[in-house]
């Protein structure tokens, strides 16, 4: 469309800029290669007009005086902030050299390809590190890998696929559709939709339903707007999730109100489940959890006795001790009620069309790069001797061994790593200072990103410059519906992470890489299976809801769906939802959910909680960031201008802390700054503070990295707790502190 | 001549900043300045915590003048994530109002 000099795009977005997991309808107005506006896209299913903060403020990050649009190669010392300007062509060169003479000397497993999250990163980095020739691809610094993975884990083995709330997602006319319904209750679990679009989701589609009849049930330590409109708020102790499902499925068990002709049907292993739970009473759950009794018999009631009941859960499930068994037994909680695959329920959710934007199967991965990645994927990635599990289920290196690995050069070295979408030092890593030390002594460093970070400051050798949404072509499956984004406008030389990762790729796999030529090649085979290519897909308007099949809803298991012999039942070995899990069995971890303390709590550690008698709480979302994104965007930088911690006013008066006092959080890993904001909001005894706080405003080179080592409050999060599956448990939320004021003079 | 203003039903109000950000795009305003302000309440009812979010149109709010004349909603109204703003002829809003509680109306022009 165009209306005088200005065009108006319709795309999708998918982070950088609009800083999510994306999928919005957007309309770009752009005049003379600029994008001048953004405005909500009325007409896409997804946010039907609706847009977010972030993605509004877009061309203040977009055209940013601040942002790198061409590549730097660093020319002083590490860290110390001279970088000069160089050609793409050099930039690739030296990357390509630098990379190659790693490999030769000590094997292309010595490189580390870190990610964070947001952007379309899985299968651009995946792309390049498998082409190198390194199996070592993960979160590096998150703890556990405490994001989704762990419950992608718990729901593959459960149920043989992954499951979603139902908010009618999978449907182009939403809520209007006559085969969907809304779900009659929702539990909001470890998860503040309205701050975040996470995991695939637009948080504000639980508004909707609440505006559509859903009672909500809120599992949050914290108070939170939506905990205000729960008919129930189980106000946990942080870490006691699993305690808290356990005692659910007791109740739910106990009084019989689970369905009796869904588990029979369908489900394997129940009465091993009943003997299991008898041990967690309401009462002893209450002890634990701090949830009074009667809450937790009622809540897991009228969950029951409600279909259909949804469950929109977030990473506080994955940053719980042995994360892979509480996100079990919450999904048993949907299983033994019968809400899988129903409207309104937990709906299976496939890539959109059977589309994956990266290949996962290993006979994939052979034809495209060859017999030995995968056999070092089995052999080398880091982690994969220690957790079967983390052999098993997906291709990461565990992010804990990882970092210790890079420190100690044990059992082999790791000399490089390839940063991309990932403020390592300023966002994700628990231990930050420890992650500085090691990543410090490799011998090359490529980061790519959009701005300069305490990352690229402290580390970089090479900075390649990233496009946001609007500046690359891309495509999407992730759920629904399936979405290409076209590139609309060039800023600056930046290149999007698809088009950076090819050219490199093609150069260490030339052979495997040959029938592509362009990344619109590469996206169009992908977009194959589904009959379909990128233009055509422009065409259509940029998206289009998968076709009737395995990968709409409802009922699969029952019309023989989803497993590849086309039998009624789900894509489990038995057929049917594994309640004891035979996958968890083949991992050598319980095949029964239980509960484990946290490593840090009052009852774990009474002597260190004598010291540190704070439980905090880090990692929640904020409408206006994005992880440690956005902190120099005026308009969204405006409405938070300071790190805050809120504290109870209770607690405040036993530290003598005044309302906007400067103080600092602190326990044995060190201290961090935070402006306290006292606030009933959080229980006297818990402090919560978001995390990703750098200050893009003061000095960026070393000592001062943006106020990296003042500011970073994952600094005070320990390492790793040593979990059964080698999946979740990052501390980001049972970890132990004090406050103390600032004296005079600041530090 | 039919007078038009903003109903906010402040019980769906989620805070999420996004009608400010909105309003600042379309105007083109530097920070400090804004059509629209967000406040947070958190204060106690008789038997629990409750927190509420409220915007407020303040004096640079034109309803989105430009807009209407060419028949779109304001920006602020357009893009809310939890659709808990309505813009119309007050006379209209007001009978809204009448069937929903928890709501302002606000005329700011």
């Amino acid at each position: 469309m165009r209306t005088k000099d200005v065009d108006i795009f319709r795309t999708v977005t998918w982070s950088a800029g609009a800083g999510c997991h994306g999928n919005c309808g957007q309309k770009l107005y752009v005049k003379d290669n600029e994008v001048i506006k953004v405005e909500g896209d009325e007409d896409h299913p997804w946010n039907q007009g609706r847009s977010c903060p972030r993605v509004l403020a877009l061309k203040q990050y977009m055209y940013h005086p601040d942002r790198i649009t061409k590549p730097l190669k660093r020319i002083g010392k590490r860290g110390e902030g001279k970088f000069e300007e160089i050609t793409w062509e050099e930039a690739f060169d030296t990357c390509e050299d630098r990379l190659r003479e790693i490999k030769e000397k000590h094997g292309a497993e010595s490189v580390i390809f870190a990610q964070g999250t947001g952007r379309d990163i899985g299968g651009p980095i995946s792309f390049l590190a498998y082409s190198y020739g390194s199996p070592n691809w993960c979160q590096l610094g998150l703890s556990g890998q405490s994001c989704y993975t762990p419950r992608l884990g718990a729901m593959k083995a459960t149920v043989g696929d992954f499951i979603v709330a139902d908010c009618s997602q999978f449907l182009e006319k939403r809520y209007e559709d006559p085969e969907y319904e809304v779900p009659k209750v929702i539990m909001v679990w470890g998860n503040n939709p309205i701050t975040t679009c996470p995991d695939g989701f637009f948080g504000h589609w639980i508004v909707d339903c609440m505006k559509r009849g859903s009672k909500i049930i809120s599992v949050d330590p914290r108070h939170t707007w939506m905990t205000t409109r729960a008919s129930y708020h189980l106000q946990l102790r942080p870490g006691t999730d699993g305690a808290l499902a356990l005692g659910m499925l007791n109740v739910i068990i106990n009084e019989n109100i689970y369905d009796k002709d869904f588990v029979e049907k369908w489900t394997y292993g129940f009465d091993e489940l009943r003997e299991r739970v008898k041990s967690y009473t309401p009462a002893k759950v209450a002890e634990i959890t701090e949830v009074p009794e009667q809450m937790i018999v009622e809540a897991a009631k009228f969950f029951a006795c409600n279909s259909p009941a949804a469950v929109q859960w977030g990473v506080a499930v994955d940053m719980c001790p042995e994360a892979t068994t509480v996100a079990q037994a919450i999904t048993h909680l949907s299983c033994i009620t019968g809400n899988i695959d129903i409207p309104g329920g937990q709906v299976i959710a496939r890539p959109s069309h059977g589309v994956t934007t990266y290949p996962y199967t290993s006979e994939e991965l052979r034809g495209l790069y060859g017999d030995d990645v995968v056999k070092l994927m089995n052999e080398k990635r880091i982690g994969c001797d220690t957790y079967p599990m983390v052999k098993g289920f997906r291709g990461w290196a565990q992010p804990d061994m990882a970092i210790e690995q890079i420190a100690t050069g044990k059992p082999y070295p790791i000399k490089g790593a390839w940063i991309q979408t990932a403020n390592i030092l300023g966002g994700q890593a628990a231990r930050a200072k420890y992650h500085y030390d090691a990543l410090k002594k490799l011998d090359f460093i490529a980061v790519v990103d959009l701005f300069h970070n305490p990352t690229t400051m402290a580390l970089a050798d090479i900075v390649l410059p990233a496009a946001t949404f609007a500046e690359k072509d891309s495509f999407r499956s992730w759920w629904t519906p399936l979405s290409i984004i076209k590139k609309r406008v060039q800023v600056g030389e930046c290149k999007s992470d698809w088009e950076i990762n090819f050219e490199l790729a093609k150069r260490f796999n030339p052979e495997g890489l040959k029938q592509w030529d362009t990344v619109i090649d590469l996206i169009n085979s992908r977009l194959s299976v589904a009959g379909t290519n990128f233009d055509e897909m422009e065409q259509k308007g940029g998206w289009e809801m998968a076709p009737k099949g395995s990968t709409r809803p409802y009922r699969r298991h029952e019309r023989g769906l989803l497993r590849p012999d086309g039998k009624a039942g789900f894509f489990t070995e038995t057929g049917k939802i594994e309640l004891w899990s035979k996958a968890y069995e083949g991992w050598e971890i319980d095949p029964l959910p239980y509960f484990k303390e946290p490593p840090q709590s009052p009852v774990t550690t009474p002597e260190l909680f004598k010291k540190y008698p704070l439980i905090l709480i880090t990692g929640a979302r904020s409408n206006l960031f994005f992880h440690s994104e956005h902190r120099m965007v005026p308009w969204l930088r405006e409405k938070a201008k300071d790190p805050i911690v809120e504290i109870n006013p209770e607690t405040a008066v036993k530290y003598n802390i005044y309302d906007g006092e400067w103080i600092h959080i602190e326990n044995d890993l060190g201290k961090v700054k935070r402006k306290a904001q006292l606030t009933p909001k959080v229980k006297p005894g818990h402090i919560q503070t978001l995390h990703g706080w750098w200050l893009p405003e003061l000095n960026g080179p070393e000592p001062d990295l943006f106020g990296l080592w003042d500011y970073q409050i994952n600094k005070l999060v320990p390492g790793p707790q040593g979990s059964d599956s080698g999946f979740g448990g990052g501390q980001y939320k049972t970890t132990l502190v004090t406050l103390s004021k600032i004296k005079e003079g600041g530090v | 001549m039919e007078k038009y203003g903003l109903l906010i039903n402040y019980d769906y109000c989620t805070g999420c900043h996004t009608c400010e950000i909105a309003c600042q795009q379309e105007h083109d305003y530097p920070v400090g300045k804004n059509g629209i302000k967000l406040t947070e309440y958190t204060y106690e009812n008789h038997t629990k915590l409750c927190i509420d979010n409220l915007p407020f149109p303040t004096e640079l709010c034109d309803l989105c003048l430009n807009r209407h004349q060419q028949g779109e909603l304001p920006a602020c109204v357009k893009h809310c994530q939890a659709q808990c703003m309505s813009f119309g002829q007050l006379s209209e809003l007001v009978k809204q109002m009448e069937i929903q509680s928890r709501t302002v109306l606000y005329s700011p022009k």
